[in-house]
């Protein structure tokens, strides 16, 4: 992604810093496009890669990674709270 | 099930919503205790926080880091501005890419709310590019969840 921020790459030149097949890069490239984060055009043999302007525009897709990561943040810290509510129950039970 | 409410105010701000079955006591502590952030503010499945700085009086220093166990992470660091136990506090923070992102101020209320707390959770809008600099960093995140669950089920 921050390679395609400086503008269209082919899957060869995203995969060469890496140490990474360009099969491997392809199935990255292939979760980002059906993400809409990135497009494809072709040119010739060659079907490079961009930023899509959603990707870089898109406040809804920001909004919804936001939401998913405290989705899963605060139904962890449900069951944080149970366990901390579970050691004074015990206590109480000593005394 | 307690269901979060997310919406943007203007083009600034974001507030979220979330109500537990706890104490506001027991929230505050599980936002301020090191060892009990470690166990839930982890993001995708797979991921820890090996390393859990948070100094909860003003002017204290957070420090978050991230991985997962694959030579993947990234890290937040920020300052604590104002602390009001166990209803309010405020917060700077920031993510680093590794270039850090613009500070993120995080107000985060726990009000009383029957027998549970109310969260309330008003932070900064990351401007576009950052928006996008961070989504690749979740896209790249959720996709490895995925390969981890893929690689259970073979």
């Amino acid at each position: 992604m921050a390679r395609l921020a400086k503008g269209e790459a082919t899957v060869m030149e995203l995969a060469e810093p890496f140490e990474m097949t360009q099969p491997a890069i392809s199935q990255h490239l292939k979760v980002l496009e059906d993400a809409g984060l990135v497009v494809r055009r072709v040119d010739g043999a060659k079907r490079p890669r961009r930023l899509a302007k959603a990707g870089t525009e898109s406040m809804d897709q920001w909004l919804t990674m936001l939401r998913k990561t405290l989705e899963k943040n605060y139904d962890r810290l449900d069951e944080v709270l149970i366990s901390m509510e579970q050691p004074k129950r015990k206590g109480r039970d000593k005394r | 099930m307690s269901k979060l409410t997310l919406k943007t105010e203007g083009d600034t701000h974001v507030v979220v919503t979330r109500r537990f079955a706890a104490s506001q006591e027991a929230v505050y502590r599980a936002h301020t205790d090191p060892k009990l952030i470690q166990k839930w503010l982890l993001g995708p499945e797979g991921w820890t926080m090996p390393v859990c700085i948070n100094e909860a009086r003003p002017g204290g220093k957070i420090r978050y880091e991230w991985t997962n166990g694959n030579g993947g992470g990234f890290h937040i660091t920020g300052e604590y501005l104002e602390l009001e136990p166990y209803s309010r506090i405020v917060h700077v923070e920031r993510m680093h890419l590794p270039d850090p992102t613009p500070d993120n101020h995080v107000e985060t209320r726990f009000d009383k709310d029957g027998t549970g707390t109310l969260l309330t959770l008003r932070m900064t809008l990351p401007d576009a590019q950052n928006r996008a600099t961070m989504l690749a960093t979740g896209m790249e995140h959720g996709m490895e969840a995925s390969y981890v669950r893929l690689e259970s089920m073979i």
